[in-house]
């Protein structure tokens, strides 16, 4: 089985300062990341491997200032290109030479309707009108928009006004993106978690607004990790599906996987990409099901959920081979729901700043 | 809710289209994160999606291919073609 997908951590750095970060609490240095050269190495091994679809992702992948070049060499070595960015770092001049360069589709985050909560979520002064901004050049250009919505205790009863926006702007598909609690996302866990009356009223929403978008919008959803009864099928499996490499060369089964102790993951400036797909520790540790334990391992849904997520497992019941405690049959179950029923709210904690920044009313 | 209306002259939308998978051998339909399977007549079908071809132009060419009943193919391409719009695969 070969991946088909690869997620392309080009750089950590980031002008902006999103509480719900997925990234990693300690970033990767600038003068570590690879360089063009090897980048491109990366991307034609991938290729040729059976690779379909390569995600430009960082941190802001505009912060590499070879992003064009980086974008041509994936799309010249017959990758479908998705950028997946903040906004920040590309106006239209960029944007139309990143499509001449072959750039196939751009997904563009957003943290809600309101500019100055907008603003204030991204911890960057103007984040907001760019993002428009970008999104309408997008559209403008003819190219495929994804909008990105993440969702969280601040905006979540705004749902509606995301997706609105996100149909405004000409996407064909938006994501509603419930916060995942990893790497800085998990230090702001309380201060990000929505309140179950919050889920409630989203999921209702949701069925509206599928129907009212039935045809002209894609609306892909799925259930907060925290309010779920069974976990998602993370990564398709791991090792089954995609691989992500990070800004200096390390290839790991997944975004967070780093936060697993006892995993040995290899670099591309070391090994082959091929070779590490297929013999790296860190992705056999939890392939296939024989590293599974009770209950997923007498459970019938062990190769449609693969027992869910391991830094998920890992982050709450403290062993990454344990079931994802969001499956209603894991012994952690209620305690992860207690989490999120017992979340106060609050100020969040941005990168690399004084804690205790007070979320706006309102 | 809307029933999708078929383009006179379909072609795939911006970010969709229509690779070979070497490693694989087969078709597949690369969008915006997904990757859908088109196998066989599937994509005969979608190669034809360029914009040029009227939906019976596509369906005399597929029935001069296919030893298969114009009226059946007729319905398959209309059904495929739905779907896709339905999930906006197709330029509108
Ligand atoms: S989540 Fe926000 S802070 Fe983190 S990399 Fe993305 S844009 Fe930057
Ligand atoms: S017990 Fe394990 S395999 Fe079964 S549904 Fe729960 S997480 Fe998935």
């Amino acid at each position: 089985m070969n991946p088909l997908g690869m997620l392309a951590e080009l750089t950590h750095r980031c002008p902006l300062g999103c509480p719900y970060c997925s990234n990693p609490l300690a970033l990767e240095d600038r003068a570590d990341e690879m360089d063009t050269a090897t980048w491109i190495g990366v991307f034609q091994q991938a290729a040729d491997m059976g690779v379909l679809q390569v995600h430009l992702s960082g941190g802001e992948p505009a912060s590499r200032r070879d992003l064009i070049e980086l974008t041509r060499a994936a799309s010249e070595a017959g990758l479908y290109t998705n950028l997946i960015t903040s906004a920040i770092g590309i106006d239209s001049d960029r944007l139309q030479r990143l499509k001449a360069a072959g750039l196939d589709h751009v997904q563009v985050s957003i943290q809600d309707t309101d500019p100055a909560l907008s603003d204030h979520i991204a911890g960057y002064a103007g984040a907001h009108a760019r993002k428009l901004a970008l999104a309408e050049a997008v559209t403008g250009l003819g190219m495929a928009l994804t909008v990105n919505a993440v969702i969280h205790r601040a905006n979540i009863a705004n749902l509606s006004g995301m997706v609105a926006l996100a149909a405004s702007l000409g996407a064909g598909r938006v994501e509603v993106a419930h916060v995942q609690y990893y790497g800085w996302a998990l230090r702001n866990r309380d201060a990000l978690m929505p309140t179950p009356e919050q889920i409630d009223q989203a999921m209702q929403e949701m069925d509206a607004l599928q129907t009212r978008y039935a045809g002209r919008l894609v609306i892909d959803s799925v259930i907060p990790d925290y309010y779920a009864r069974r976990p998602k099928p993370c990564m398709g499996g791991w090792g089954q599906k995609s691989l992500n490499v990070t800004p200096s060369g390390v290839v790991l089964p997944c975004h967070a996987a780093a936060t697993i102790p006892g995993l040995t993951f290899w670099s591309v400036r070391e090994r082959s990409l091929a070779d590490i797909w297929a013999n790296s520790p860190a992705f056999e540790a939890f392939r296939g099901t024989a590293w599974m334990k009770e209950p997923c391992q007498s459970c019938s849904l062990q190769t449609t959920c693969f027992g869910g997520c391991r830094c998920q497992a890992l982050a709450i019941t403290g062993d990454a081979a344990a079931a994802d405690p969001s499956c209603e049959l894991s012994p952690y179950h209620s305690h992860m729901q207690e989490l999120a029923h017992q979340a106060s709210g609050g100020a969040y904690a941005y990168r690399g700043r004084k804690e205790g920044t007070a979320v706006p009313a309102r | 809710m809307d029933e999708p209306v078929l383009p006179e002259r379909p072609r795939l939308a911006p970010g969709v289209r229509l690779h070979f998978d070497k490693t694989r051998g087969a078709w597949v339909l690369l969008c915006p994160e997904r990757i859908i399977e088109a196998e066989g007549p599937a994509s005969e079908i979608l190669k034809r999606c360029d914009g040029t071809r009227s939906v019976a132009a596509i369906v005399d060419e597929l029935a001069a291919v296919f030893a298969v009943d114009r009226a059946v193919i007729a319905h398959d391409v209309t059904e495929m073609l739905t779907d896709l719009a339905g999930k906006r695969l197709l330029a509108s």
